[in-house]
């Protein structure tokens, strides 16, 4: 009984101690670090604002939203692989080499006809299921023969880069009008179309996904102590394989997007798109060592590329001018987000 | 012999009792090296028992079988009397088995309590409780109080691992071992890497572990430490267990000769 009660005072002592705890520097650090991306983010579209008005305007908005839907689905797969302490290269053929097959299938089953429902749902299935397998197989190459994801994945982006063109050398033009009037619909009042949109609701829903599901701990977890992971008892390959067969399937969704709103399918989309959906991750504040870094952070970093590209163009800095930008962005962006962990570390 | 003498003692001691862990002849070997050579070992309800042994005597090859970490060449490992066969860690822990590595294995981006169920999560009710929808809640709390009953104290469960002190680390594998094992804890150096007076807040933990009910085998290199604390010590020669000490009637000086082997030479040559 004296044991118990002893137990008991000790137990409300330290229950008291928690709550009248004020969250240290350390913890606030560590827990609102990653607004730092949205505080930057905030600036830049500031900055651009006052020097050109446009961007505050509809057009600008649709400037910079139509170029993030492609990139935004992209750089959710690769948030989770880099959350495992992966990279996957190869998300931008992916994309190109699902928006080709599914191109090519959607042709073979329109014959002559202007389009169908059916055939616009099914192409979308077949591009989000060969970036699957894509992904599937950069999965079981990485855990099977046990190379690293940076090796697997620079193969996958050659073999699959080639694999477009074998497919399909030109444009595809002959999909379903569905299609593109999906790609190409505006909505609200024209604040919006709809594969930005989906984009959208796909940080959503994997946001949420990431954050508050089992496989979105376990992702963390691996990323963090592959070891302690196994440990507790998570079969961290087949939980890897699912990763990048996300990642593949995602990028299959971008192809899809990018093509209903071209009106076509071409062996070109997709090109150089990993190292934007790397760099948006990156500039989000995740560490490529794994185990840290969100979609809030992802969805700033892409954003952050739209409004420097499309502000760089509202102020008529040449293209080449526009890259470097976004080169010193990632090293500011990155440098800075070392150094405020490396004060909540202390 | 000395070593057989004491062991009858021992048995003496826990006469009637079913063991809840031991193992039967235990043998180990890797190719032609022999790292375990027919070891017996049994745990009983509250006791502290502490394992020591030179490097290379087999004590990790030994907590890694019982862990279910690695598969024994022969022998049986018996839990609550029954014979089972320990194919991974997470079989042993299913058992009620609970290891705390001499890594810790904490993820150190995971909060305390992501540590503590990783693996393990509680997921709410329904659909979206199929597809692994985290009772973030629930596991706060579960871990809040289970800390509590373990009189560890580390802040907010919702601190991030890689944020604590080792101490703190240390007791949060501890708590994760208690949480969870329902059988024996099995430690493997759980000090090491501690400073004294963190050190002294582990053994504490320890002995709160087993005045619990839980049985604790301890590996460990700190022999006074071993001597204070433990209720029993095995001593690992050449993968061989040569003796059964009991702290209460034997000094460090005594158990240090075991380890080195002096003592066994002794007796052989005095038997």
């Amino acid at each position: 009984m004296a044991e118990r009660s002893v137990s008991m005072t000790d137990t409300i002592r330290s229950a008291g101690k928690r709550l009248g705890q004020k969250p240290s520097s350390k913890e606030f650090l560590d827990k609102y670090g990653s607004l730092w991306t949205v505080l930057v983010l905030a600036l830049v579209v500031l900055v651009f604002g006052l020097l050109s008005s446009t961007l505050f305007t509809q057009a600008g908005w649709e400037a910079v939203s139509k170029s993030t839907y492609e990139y935004l689905p992209l750089a959710i797969g690769e948030t989770f692989v880099i959350l495992t302490g992966g990279i996957d290269l190869s998300v931008g053929a992916v994309l190109g080499f699902s928006c080709v097959v599914s191109g090519t299938v959607m042709e073979h089953m329109l014959g002559t006809s202007t389009g169908s429902l059916g055939i616009t749902v099914l192409g979308f299935v077949v591009g989000i299921a060969v970036g699957g397998l894509c992904g599937f197989l950069n999965g079981i190459l990485i855990t099977r023969l046990r190379l690293p994801p940076f090796i697997v994945t620079l193969a996958t982006l050659y073999a699959l880069g080639g694999a477009t063109y074998i497919v399909s050398e030109e444009p595809i033009y002959q999909i379903p009008h569905q299609l593109v009037t999906f790609g190409q619909q505006s909505l609200f009042g024209g604040w919006f179309i709809a594969p930005v949109l989906v984009a959208l609701a796909c940080v959503v829903v994997f946001g949420v996904f990431l954050s508050r599901f089992r496989f979105g701990l376990r992702t963390y977890a691996i990323g963090s102590n592959r070891i302690a992971a196994e440990r507790a008892g998570i079969n961290v390959r087949r939980h890897l394989v699912w990763v990048y067969v996300l990642a593949g399937a995602l990028a299959g969704l971008a192809g899809m997007l990018v093509s209903a709103n071209f009106a076509q399918t071409s062996p070109l989309f997709g090109n150089n798109d990993e190292l934007a959906a790397i760099a948006a991750v990156v500039i989000g504040g995740a560490s490529l060592f794994g185990g840290r870094g969100n979609l809030l952070g992802t969805l700033c970093g892409t954003f952050l590329i739209a409004v420097l590209t499309v502000g760089l163009v509202l102020v008529q800095v040449t293209a080449f001018w526009q890259e470097v930008t976004i080169g010193v962005v990632i090293v500011l962006a990155v440098s800075v987000d070392q150094l405020l962990r490396s004060v909540s570390q202390r | 012999m000395a070593a057989t003498v004491q062991a009858e003692e021992g048995k003496s001691a826990s006469q009637g009792k079913t063991p809840l862990l031991a193992a039967r002849q235990i043998t180990k070997h890797y190719g032609s090296v022999q790292a375990l050579r027919g070891v017996d070992l049994e745990l009983y309800p509250g006791e502290i028992v502490g394992l020591v042994g030179d490097n290379g005597a087999g004590k990790s090859t030994l907590v890694n079988i019982l862990s279910g970490a690695l598969q024994p060449s022969g022998g049986t490992i018996l839990v609550d009397g029954d014979e089972v066969s320990l194919n991974s860690s997470i079989e042993a822990r299913n058992r009620g088995i609970e290891t705390v590595y001499q890594d810790l294995a904490l993820a150190p981006d995971l909060s305390v309590w992501a540590n503590i169920f990783l693996g393990r999560e509680t997921t709410r009710k329904g659909f979206l409780g199929w597809l692994g929808w985290l009772d973030r809640k629930a596991m706060s709390t579960d871990t809040e109080r289970s800390l509590d009953r373990t009189r560890i104290r580390i802040g907010s469960v919702q601190s991030k691992a890689g944020q604590l002190s080792g101490g703190q680390r240390q007791a949060i594998a501890v708590g994760r071992a208690v949480a969870w094992g329902s059988k024996v804890i099995l430690m493997d150096e759980p000090t090491a890497a501690l400073g004294v007076e963190q050190q002294q807040r582990v053994v504490e933990l320890i002995r709160t572990v087993s005045k619990g009910g839980l049985p604790v085998l301890l590996v460990t290199h700190n022999l006074p430490q071993v001597h204070s604390l433990c209720d029993r010590v095995l001593v690992l020669f050449q993968g061989q267990l040569i003796a059964e000490l009991f702290p209460a009637q034997c000094s460090v000086e005594e158990i240090v000769s075991w380890i080195t082997g002096a003592a066994l030479t002794r007796s052989t040559n005095g038997g």
